[in-house]
């Protein structure tokens, strides 16, 4: 699995960009010139050699705020995506296996959440409750739930019907224990390709989130809330804009790439694909 | 796949249509009926979850919309108008039946009865998701049946990998590039935000939606056209249409007549999906571009902690996304003959 990924292309490409733009998040508060709140240059100025992408509407340095604003997008997408993953597993493991009662009920809860659009729902729960982080990452987690405990209760449901579960239990184990020791090492890979899936669109999630001003919290330096800082002088000042959009896009396609190239491979000779 | 059993009673799953065999009409009527009332359903359960969430669970609404500073004159003054001094059921009770009657309740902020704030802008932001609708569908049909005809063409290599660029981005990142593109810095032809009086329409105001539907379009058919790409390959390479081909008929006739109808549930489907999808994405588009439509009125509405406005926009929201799910599954029952008449 892991040879037959890394030899596609898309994965690879995804990949390097997807490294590239952790390790900037991660590394690039130790190169930055200045701090993310200091007054650098008159707002709105170009790249000159005090800043090399100019400055801010409040005088601040570009590159610098870049360098340090990527670093909650990439855990809180890792963080939020895993979460949703998870609880979203954990349902659709019982639903798929239980099944019945217990299976419709949960699919039907669950439904009423696809109501929301993601971002209303964000909106919704942030208005009520207040910004924080963790509340954010929850949101996302939660409007993740449904879909995945879709994908997880098809996938659980087609392993029931197989022999060594049908075994297991006429030998009288526990369920407890055929869910966690017959079917959930069998779904690890499709649980990959799906965190793989969710982390790409926690990515957007996250990013719209602080662009509407309901993630991190100026003065804090964060791509998404850059964007909606600067907006203001984007005529004159392009790149307070731009460059935290190309992190964003660059994140975004990069792991987006590698979840396709995951679950391509997972497909195993595709035929919907231009061959790679 | 179908047992005769006269008389049996009317299946009534969604998840297996077709199984019972009563008269296929009287079946179809039942699941119609079934469907609306799931529909239904979920709908109520999203006003109580609504409701709760932003009335019930935060110690005191009042606090919450007037802050910490407020004195407690002006609280009790607010408790009064949201009715918080009664109990929670029974203030539910009036919203629910207020909400039947067509009544949202009043705006905090405003002053104004709901409803008028959110009507015409309901319209503004329906006329983005039509508009953006009725071009991406019909643009990924033709993407989607011509990549699949020249399979590993140079177009098709291209098409796809600009549309998986395309399904990546987040729309705002795409908004924002488009923006820098043709409205500041590279080229100034268009205006950078839609900023129009809500009391007029934004179809005469064409410069300003241009942007906006441009981008709601873009990433939704970066998808859709993958879908009917893979779906047309399966049934291009399906029996019946190599048969088609091996009698002789025409490949445009084989495309039209046998391919394209047995392509088209899942692009039905598709449709329903996107367009809840562009219903979610008009919130960050009109945030963007200041589109006065319903998705700038609920950030408003947010920023000014306007309870009964998220309320009810919100609830529109909901409104629409389970009104265009229940239309695309009556849809996909029309478009498939085979679960329209019950025939095997």
């Amino acid at each position: 699995m892991v040879r037959a990924v890394s030899r596609r292309t898309e994965f690879r490409i995804g990949l390097v960009l997807a490294a590239l733009v952790v390790g900037l998040a991660m590394v690039g508060p130790l190169f930055a010139p200045y701090t993310v709140t200091e007054f650098v240059a008159i707002p709105y100025s170009d790249s000159s050699s005090v800043s090399l992408l100019g400055t801010d509407g409040l005088g601040r340095d570009v590159l610098s705020r870049v360098l340090f604003g990527g670093r909650n997008l990439v855990w809180m997408s890792f963080l939020s995506a895993t979460l949703g993953v998870a609880v979203g597993a954990s349902f659709g493991l019982v639903a798929g296996y239980v099944g019945g009662r217990i299976d419709a009920t949960i699919m039907r809860s669950l439904d009423v959440l696809l109501a929301f659009p993601s971002v209303v729902l964000i909106l919704l729960v942030v208005s009520m409750l207040g910004t924080s982080v963790w509340l954010v990452i929850s949101v996302v987690a939660l409007a993740f739930t449904p879909s995945v405990a879709r994908v997880i209760r098809g996938i659980t449901k087609e392993i029931s019907a197989k022999e060594y579960v049908e075994a297991a239990e006429l030998l009288g184990y526990r369920r407890s224990s055929i869910l966690f020791d017959e079917i959930l090492p069998n779904i690890t890979t499709p649980l990959l390709v799906e965190d793989s899936l969710r982390i790409r669109w926690a990515i957007t999630l996250l990013a719209v989130a602080s662009f509407l001003g309901l993630g991190i919290q100026a003065p804090n330096a964060d791509w998404g809330l850059m964007i909606n800082e600067n907006r203001a002088g984007l005529a004159t000042q392009p790149w307070a804009v731009g460059a935290p959009a190309m992190c964003i896009a660059a994140f975004a396609i990069g792991t987006s790439l590698m979840s396709e190239g995951l679950s391509l491979t997972l497909a195993g000779i595709e035929k919907s694909t231009v061959s790679a | 796949m179908v047992n005769s059993s006269p008389g049996a009673e009317v299946e009534l799953d969604t998840n297996v249509p077709g199984v019972s065999t009563v008269s296929p009409v009287r079946r179809w009527v039942g699941w119609l009926a079934f469907r609306l009332a799931t529909g239904l359903v979920v709908l109520w359960v999203v006003t109580a979850l609504v409701f709760f969430a932003t009335q019930a669970l935060p110690a005191d609404p009042a606090q919450a919309i007037l802050g910490t500073q407020a004195t407690p004159e002006r609280l009790d003054a607010l408790r009064d108008e949201l009715g918080l001094h009664r109990p929670v059921l029974s203030q539910y009770w009036d919203w629910l039946s207020g909400l039947v009657q067509g009544d949202l309740g009043t705006s905090l902020f405003r002053d104004e009865p709901i409803t008028d704030i959110v009507g015409p802008r309901l319209v503004n932001s329906l006329i983005l998701v039509f508009l953006s609708a009725g071009l991406a569908v019909p643009l990924s049909l033709l993407l989607g049946v011509y990549t699949a005809r020249h399979r590993g063409g140079r177009l098709d290599r291209v098409t796809f990998g600009i549309g998986m660029v395309l399904n990546a981005l987040p729309e705002f990142v795409l908004g924002m590039l488009l923006v820098i593109l043709f409205a500041t810095t590279v080229f100034n032809w268009l205006p950078a935000v839609s900023l129009f009086p809500t009391t007029e329409s934004p179809l005469s105001h064409p410069k300003e939606l241009v942007l906006p539907v441009v981008t709601l379009v873009l990433v939704p058919v970066a998808y859709l056209y993958r879908l009917v790409r893979a779906s047309m390959i399966d049934v291009l390479e399906s029996d019946f249409v190599q048969m088609a081909y091996l009698k002789g008929i025409p490949p445009s006739t084989v495309l039209r007549r046998h391919a394209l109808p047995n392509a088209l549930v899942p692009m039905i489907q598709a449709t329903a999906l996107v367009t809840s999808f562009l219903l979610g994405g008009t919130v960050i588009i009109e945030f963007l571009f200041r589109y006065p439509g319903l998705g700038s009125t609920l950030s408003d509405a947010v920023g000014n902690r306007d309870l009964p406005v998220i309320q009810g926009v919100v609830l529109v929201y909901a409104a629409g996304i389970v009104t265009f799910n229940v239309l695309a599954d009556i849809a996909t029952q029309l478009a498939s003959p085979r679960l329209r008449t019950g025939g095997p």
